[in-house]
């Protein structure tokens, strides 16, 4: 497949995409469909550090975390106090106007957003300088401290949670506004990391991926190229996390925001599923996950994640590069990759002028 | 010539064994140095504590008069003060341009470099030097298909990539096909001559040393045992018992 092949197919499958909310076969799967945006933004920013830089971080799920509490609160403390607020919330009463709501979302978002960097550049100068399973293990400390300080903390709704205003009527149904708010997110997420990839940091972290010694002994400033990384991904984490609990509407601490046993892992095998350190890996990956998630909910209830974990398993074993991963093995002309044997047997030679 | 390089008593144990013990020496700019020695005479020990891979117990580095024993290794990479590797190291995954296209130096980078794409000068350069180790024709290949002497040739690539001003070259020809040695060496003088880059050398292979080198030093049990031209350290007695295990 050759770049153009590849633009035309890419802008085809966003076209129907916009489009899918038109479908009226696919109204009642609205939600679903979000979400599997919300999968692929998942897997898109754990690939960052996970596939593309070689840290396994299983404590991403701490800016997801961190973006959803920053907006909901601004959303709420942006209009209400929070005396008012705990007695409409879960009511009708909550409701805005719509230039209220979305100064609140975006507001939120961004803060969120923000936020979520400034903490990444933090613990990312920290333990970023752990290598390995070092980094592995303290990262998933990150995801199960960050919930117990949730749930204990009253003023974001401690154990009870937090409920987010109500969608105003005039922005339609939440499926398809959140659709369309997760698959613009998505879309410049993948958009902004392909440029990052084909530039000087993409070469960086993957130098830091195959060699981090190496890359130091070049003069590299692996420290800071780590740390941007972390943040790029905690960017994108927050943001969804934003819009992810309004669409939800309730924000449980350990079972929405930092849901490390469900989203934080989720994360990193929907990433291994389609590919590490590819592009379009985490893109197939989340996919794949979903839809097969989805449909072993449906046929298979009681079972499914019996059927889920066979499915990780059966990956890890037969496709240990992943979906992606494999085709390139298989592929790799389709892939860009130079396979010519000639220049691969060729004896160099270093005898007279070069 | 005013010292490039200079090491004055360095000092280095691991647990009870002396890697080095008071080792001095000097490199002049614009100069091609030997340093030969048996198996664990503590040469690659040396060249770990010049460029910062680990803290040296005493003793002084200096590269253009500037101390050395307390920066990390990357910030002694942006000085201009380069290492290849005994064990190569090149970033498998990726192809061969793209290993020379990350290898430009890193003395100027600011936070807005590191979103840049690189410039045509940077791949042209790239393809360039590739031509230079007679890798050309593979520049497409990952660097992990490419052989051990291969893979040896892109390091020594890279290095240049970075456009060092000394470079420490840690046994250059070990592993490289009998038949590229000539060549390799002529490479290595014409780095000398063209780049004007300095070269500090180790090497185990007594040929390319005293064809490469104008000045050797000789280590032995972590101290410097001789130093001289090649012809003195050839007939340094000696040198030569330390090699035949008269030591």
């Amino acid at each position: 497949m050759n770049s153009s092949t590849r633009m035309v197919l890419s802008a085809a499958l966003f076209i129907a995409a916009l489009f899918v909310p038109q479908v009226p076969a696919l109204q009642p799967y609205l939600t679903q469909i979000a979400f599997l945006w919300v999968m692929i933004l998942f897997a898109l920013t754990w690939d960052v550090l996970g596939g593309q830089m070689g840290y396994n971080s299983f404590g991403n799920i701490l800016y997801f975390g961190l973006g959803m509490y920053a907006t909901a609160v601004i959303q709420r403390d942006l209009y209400f106090t929070v005396e008012e607020y705990a007695n409409v919330a879960g009511g009708e009463q909550a409701a805005l106007t719509t230039a209220e709501y979305l100064f609140g979302l975006g507001l939120g978002m961004g803060t969120g957003a923000l936020l979520a960097v400034i903490v990444a550049a933090l613990l990312g100068s920290g333990i970023l300088g752990l290598r390995g399973h070092y980094f592995a293990i303290c990262t998933l400390g990150l995801g199960i401290a960050a919930g117990e300080l949730a749930s204990g903390w009253d003023y974001i709704g401690a154990g009870s949670g937090l409920v987010t205003p109500l969608l105003p009527d005039a922005l339609g149904e939440r499926g398809p506004f959140f659709y369309y708010v997760f698959l613009i997110l998505a879309v410049i997420a993948f958009l902004v990391l392909r440029r990052l990839y084909a530039g000087q940091f993409g070469l960086a972290i993957n130098a830091i991926r195959d060699d981090e010694d190496k890359a130091e002994a070049l003069g590299l400033h692996t420290t800071r190229y780590k740390t941007v990384a972390w943040c790029v991904s905690a960017f994108f984490l927050a943001l969804t996390g934003g819009a992810f609990g309004n669409l939800v509407i309730f924000i449980d601490p350990t079972d929405v925001a930092f849901a490390g046993p469900t989203f934080g892992v989720w994360m990193v095998l929907m990433a291994i599923l389609g590919g590490k350190g590819t592009l379009w890996g985490p893109v197939i990956g989340a996919t794949v996950f979903h839809v097969t998630q989805e449909l072993f909910w449906t046929y298979l209830f009681g079972w499914q994640r019996v059927a889920l974990g066979l499915l990780i398993v059966v990956v890890v074993v037969f496709f240990p590069l992943g979906i992606v991963g494999w085709m390139r093995e298989r592929w790799p002309k389709r892939f860009g990759e130079v396979v010519d044997a000639e220049a691969r047997k060729a004896q160099i030679s270093l005898e007279g002028e070069s | 010539m005013t010292d490039l390089l200079k090491i004055d008593r360095v000092c280095k144990s691991f647990g009870g064994v002396v890697a080095n013990d008071a080792v001095s020496l000097s490199v002049p700019e614009g100069a091609i140095i030997g340093l030969i020695g048996p198996n664990g005479s503590g040469k690659t020990t040396l060249f770990n504590s010049i460029v910062g891979y680990h803290p040296i117990d005493s003793g002084s580095i200096r590269f253009r008069g500037e101390e050395l024993s307390a920066l990390r290794t990357a910030e002694i990479a942006r000085l201009g003060l380069l290492r290849t590797f005994q064990q190569t190291r090149i970033f498998g995954k990726m192809n061969c341009v793209q290993n020379m296209q990350i290898s430009v130096p890193h003395v100027g980078d600011s936070f807005m470099t590191m979103w840049r794409r690189f410039p045509p000068e940077v791949t042209e350069r790239a393809e360039s030097l590739l031509k230079f180790v007679g890798l050309y024709a593979k520049r497409q290949l990952r660097a992990e298909d490419l052989s051990f002497g291969q893979q040896k040739l892109l390091e020594f690539a890279m290095a240049l990539m970075n456009e060092p001003k000394a470079l420490l070259l840690d046994e250059p020809t070990a592993g490289i096909n009998p038949t590229l040695i000539n060549g390799l060496i002529d490479r290595l003088k014409r780095a000398h001559a063209e780049f004007g880059i300095t070269l500090f050398v180790i090497e185990h292979n007594m040929r390319v040393i005293m064809n490469l080198a104008e000045y050797i030093y000789c280590l032995a049990h972590g101290e410097l045992l001789a130093n001289g031209t090649p012809e003195q350290i050839q007939n340094d007695q000696r040198v030569i018992e330390a090699y035949l295990g008269g030591h």
